[in-house]
């Protein structure tokens, strides 16, 4: 059973004084004031922040791979930052094949009303391979698997990397990749040979279909049919 | 798809034939029942499924046709709706569904997507459902409009009016059998199918 749930007031530590929040207007396409958590990552990191730019009035922080779970899990339990929600997590791969991979992750405050955009830079020859930030944010679980089966960046860490969009054994590559052909690489008739050989019901493991707790209410002969492993609709 | 010959049809449809006066009023019977409750499979997948949802409520009225019935099981429906776009991940769903439903079924393909992949002509979308299952009536639209759909539906009925119950290649589902003479290689199909539509390299093949 997970924690027991406590909520955070948007901007609740951020003071009774402080402005109420409104839409930003005539925002410029770069340039502007950076979100605070960039100068207070320089100063507790140092090296590992690669740059700081604020785009269309967000912020966007490159920073060194071999650092990014150590980053984040300090953008999560500082006090004085608590990025406690972890949005998104993808990639972007530029036409140009000399311009680097970048992983992106979109950190939110909640308690503080700021958004950082955290980068990692991939450069061409290097191995697809960042760290999983899984054990700080259990959000990023599927958020990476969608990114592995997108773009075949592999997360090191995470419990369970499978494809998640694709079913499991497509073999054609990754698709949002540029070198990926938009119609893929099989025919039409392979394509849906392999999409229709694929057993729709075995993929999904108890665990999956979060039965899991509700287990004891089970009638007897199904508990004991499950636990000599036995999958759901085989 | 090769296909097993079919058997020799023995039923003309001219009044004059040997069959009697019984069975051609006991087919008459059947298929204006049949045609008049088709229970439906509500396959929907994407925005087509919105329209479905319309033709099914108060302005349309569904009910009209005896349709009013949505069966989400397959195994209480006559005819499949598929409405909207299929992906190569629900193609074994699709399929499956189709072989839950018992006999007699149908099925309309409504929309662009279903009918031919419409404007998804790309690695994860299936290029029209009759390449997984048979179709009876194809809809055109994006979406159909609801009249389009009834006017989809009422073309069923008439197709289902006219079945004979003595007619042996009625119901008859085939599989390719590759020692048929009549059999292609899916590799043939796309070979001789390209390109094919508005699109170079797009091929279809049933298999």
């Amino acid at each position: 059973m997970s924690a027991p749930f406590t909520p955070v007031l948007a901007g609740s530590a951020l003071g009774a004084d402080a402005p109420a929040p409104a839409t930003p207007r005539h925002v410029p396409l770069t340039g502007g004031e950076p979100n605070p958590s960039a100068a207070a990552l320089v100063r507790q990191f140092g090296d590992a922040v690669r740059g700081v730019r604020v785009v269309r009035g967000e912020t966007n922080v490159v920073v060194a791979n071999d650092r990014l779970l150590e980053i984040v899990r300090w953008l999560h339990t500082e006090p004085s930052q608590r990025y406690d929600y972890l949005s998104d997590v993808t990639a972007v791969e530029f036409r140009d094949p000399e311009q680097p991979i970048e992983v992106v992750w979109h950190l939110r405050s909640v308690a503080f009303r700021r958004f950082l955009r955290l980068k990692v830079e991939l450069a061409p020859g290097t191995p697809l391979e960042v760290p999983s930030v899984c054990e700080v944010f259990r959000s990023a679980d599927w958020l990476e698997r969608e990114c592995f089966d997108m773009f075949g960046i592999r997360f090191a860490g995470h419990p369970d990397l499978r494809r998640i969009l694709m079913w499991e054994d497509y073999r054609e590559g990754h698709p949002l990749r540029k070198d990926f052909p938009l119609r893929g690489r099989f025919s039409r008739s392979e394509q849906l040979r392999q999409a229709l050989a694929a057993n729709p019901e075995a993929r999904y493991s108890m665990e999956e279909l979060s039965v899991v707790d509700a287990f004891e209410d089970l009638p007897e002969e199904m508990r004991r049919r499950l636990k000599a492993g036995e999958k759901a609709g085989e | 798809m090769g296909l097993t010959p079919r058997p020799e049809s023995t039923v003309s449809y001219s009044p004059s034939s040997q069959e009697g006066w019984v069975a051609t009023k006991l087919d008459f019977l059947v298929n204006w029942a049949r045609a008049n409750s088709l229970w439906p499979m509500p396959f929907g997948t994407a925005c087509c499924a919105i329209e479905f949802m319309a033709s099914a409520a108060s302005d349309f009225d569904l009910a009209r046709f005896g349709m009013e019935r949505m069966s989400f099981s397959p195994r209480q429906a006559d005819v499949l709706i598929c409405a909207g776009r299929v992906p190569f991940k629900l193609a074994p769903i699709l399929r499956r569904i189709w072989q839950q439903m018992p006999q007699p079924k149908w099925a309309i393909s409504m929309g662009a997507c279903a009918s031919s992949g419409g404007m998804f002509d790309n690695y994860a979308v299936v290029q029209g459902i009759d390449t997984i299952i048979p179709v009876d009536v194809y809809v055109p639209g994006c979406p159909p409009r609801p009249e389009g759909l009834l006017y989809g539906i009422m073309l069923l009925q008439e197709k289902v009016t006219k079945e004979r119950a003595a007619d042996p290649t009625l119901r008859v589902e085939m599989d390719p059998d590759p020692k048929s003479q009549l059999y292609i290689p899916p590799s043939v199909i796309d070979e001789l199918s390209e390109p094919f539509g508005n699109s170079v390299h797009q091929t279809r093949s049933g298999l």
